[in-house]
């Protein structure tokens, strides 16, 4: 198995936490970084959707949003009766987990990289329809028909809060584009990809370093959770991959983003739809172990799934 | 001489709450007010503002005290138990408005 060099950039921001290095990544870098890191991947996945765009994927893409519906139904029973956690913050860790991690997804596109293995470049629209449906879920297994939601003031965070905003907004530019229009851009926007993702990741060390003293302070269930979590969900994205004749290379990608749990776009739904709900465990959990979960074990573990899948399944 | 008794209204609260404040506090009769990222420790834990969503504002508003009070009572019914907040307020002295 090869090693992507850009995790590395993660322990080294985690090492510096740890340390507490006077390392600190300015705020206004960090949204620069994320900026530039979600037109990338919408643009990137445009470009691609305008050479492959068919009907077809219409169907894949409510099979893959309503399979994807399945992982905080299935997280939420066991933060809620196995973990004996109070119903707000299933709930809330549900969303997080039914949800995506673009930065995840971004180092499986490098893994694949790496490994010279093809993949769908439209995933990137799958990435973009997964976003949203778990935190509408979440929202609904927080309130279970009790108290009010201020729905107007989510769905305007989950629509037209950046993360969606961006990767949707680049995917259009992308398509509109095509391989050919974008080629000004490519410099910027693809040949720097890699870079700007490992400074990225520095950041990410920093943060999550931070978010390990409160996880400590919730136990043990927790841990395990974030860590079992994603194996269930990856299996989950291997097998509807697989039934999707996706290649392995978007096997690996749809199991990488069932199992990946977003520490941006739901953290900030969340914070507004379920306040009641601790961020520290939702946040420590997703960032702080299974963020680091996928990128050392759980990338190459699905991208094993998918080969294996693949080779018995055919 | 300018007027004696105007307060400065400090609010410090979680950054999420930004969208929020900029609809509410004009509809409470606020009609300036400047709004500056802030970090710091207190019982919500660090809030080190390195990331977005976990770092906090300081809102800072100039107002008369009966506006304060009900700027602060309305933040508080609605935010206090869920949301890092902070309010207070100190009699200021306006050299130019």
């Amino acid at each position: 198995m090869s090693f992507e060099p850009v995790v590395l950039f993660f322990l080294l921001g985690v090492a510096a936490g740890l340390a507490r290095s006077d390392l600190k990544i300015p705020s206004s870098i960090y949204d620069a970084l994320s900026i530039y890191l979600l037109l990338a991947i919408g643009l990137k996945g445009g470009v691609k959707l305008a050479e492959h765009a068919d009907a077809g994927m219409l169907v894949d893409g409510a099979f893959i949003v309503l399979a994807g519906a399945l992982i905080p139904l299935i997280a939420f029973p066991i933060l809620r009766w196995l973990g004996r956690m109070n119903r707000a913050d299933s709930a809330s860790i549900a969303a997080h987990y039914g949800s995506v991690s673009v930065v995840t997804f971004s180092v499986g596109v490098t893994f694949l990289a790496q490994e010279a293995q093809a993949y769908e470049g439209y995933m990137i629209v799958f990435l973009v329809l997964l976003e949203m449906p778990a935190l509408i879920i979440g929202v609904l297994l927080a309130r279970h028909g009790q108290g009010t939601v201020k729905w107007g003031k989510l769905l305007h965070e989950v629509f037209f809060g950046k993360s969606i905003f961006l990767l949707a907004g680049g995917l259009v530019i992308g398509y509109l584009a095509g391989s050919e229009g974008i080629q000004p851009l490519d410099k910027l926007f693809f040949d720097l990809f890699k870079g700007v993702l490992a400074l990225f990741l520095l950041e990410m060390g920093l943060v999550a370093a931070g978010r390990l003293a409160d996880l400590r302070a919730h136990g043990a269930f927790l841990i395990g959770f974030a860590m079992v979590m994603p194996l269930i969900a990856g299996l989950l994205g291997t097998l509807v991959g697989w039934s999707l004749d996706l290649s392995v290379g978007g096997t690996l990608l749809l199991a990488t983003l069932y199992a990946s749990a977003s520490y941006i776009a739901a953290p900030a739904a969340m914070r507004i739809a379920v306040p009641e709900a601790n961020p520290g465990l939702s946040i420590g959990a997703a960032l702080g172990v299974t963020f680091p979960f996928n990128l050392f074990v759980g990338i190459p573990v699905y991208y094993w799934m998918a080969q294996t899948m693949h080779r018995i399944g055919g | 001489m300018n007027t004696p008794n105007r307060l400065l209204l400090t609010i410090v609260c979680e950054a999420v709450l930004e969208p929020f404040l900029e609809q509410e506090l004009p509809a409470l009769g606020v009609t300036g007010y400047t709004i500056s990222d802030a970090r710091g420790l207190g019982s919500h834990g660090r809030r080190s503002g390195a990331w977005r969503k976990e770092g906090n504002i300081r809102v800072e508003i100039l107002c008369d005290p009966e506006l304060a009070e009900r700027v602060a009572e309305h933040l508080r019914r609605e935010y206090e138990a869920n949301y890092g907040l902070l309010i207070f307020s100190t009699p200021v002295r306006v050299h130019s408005a």
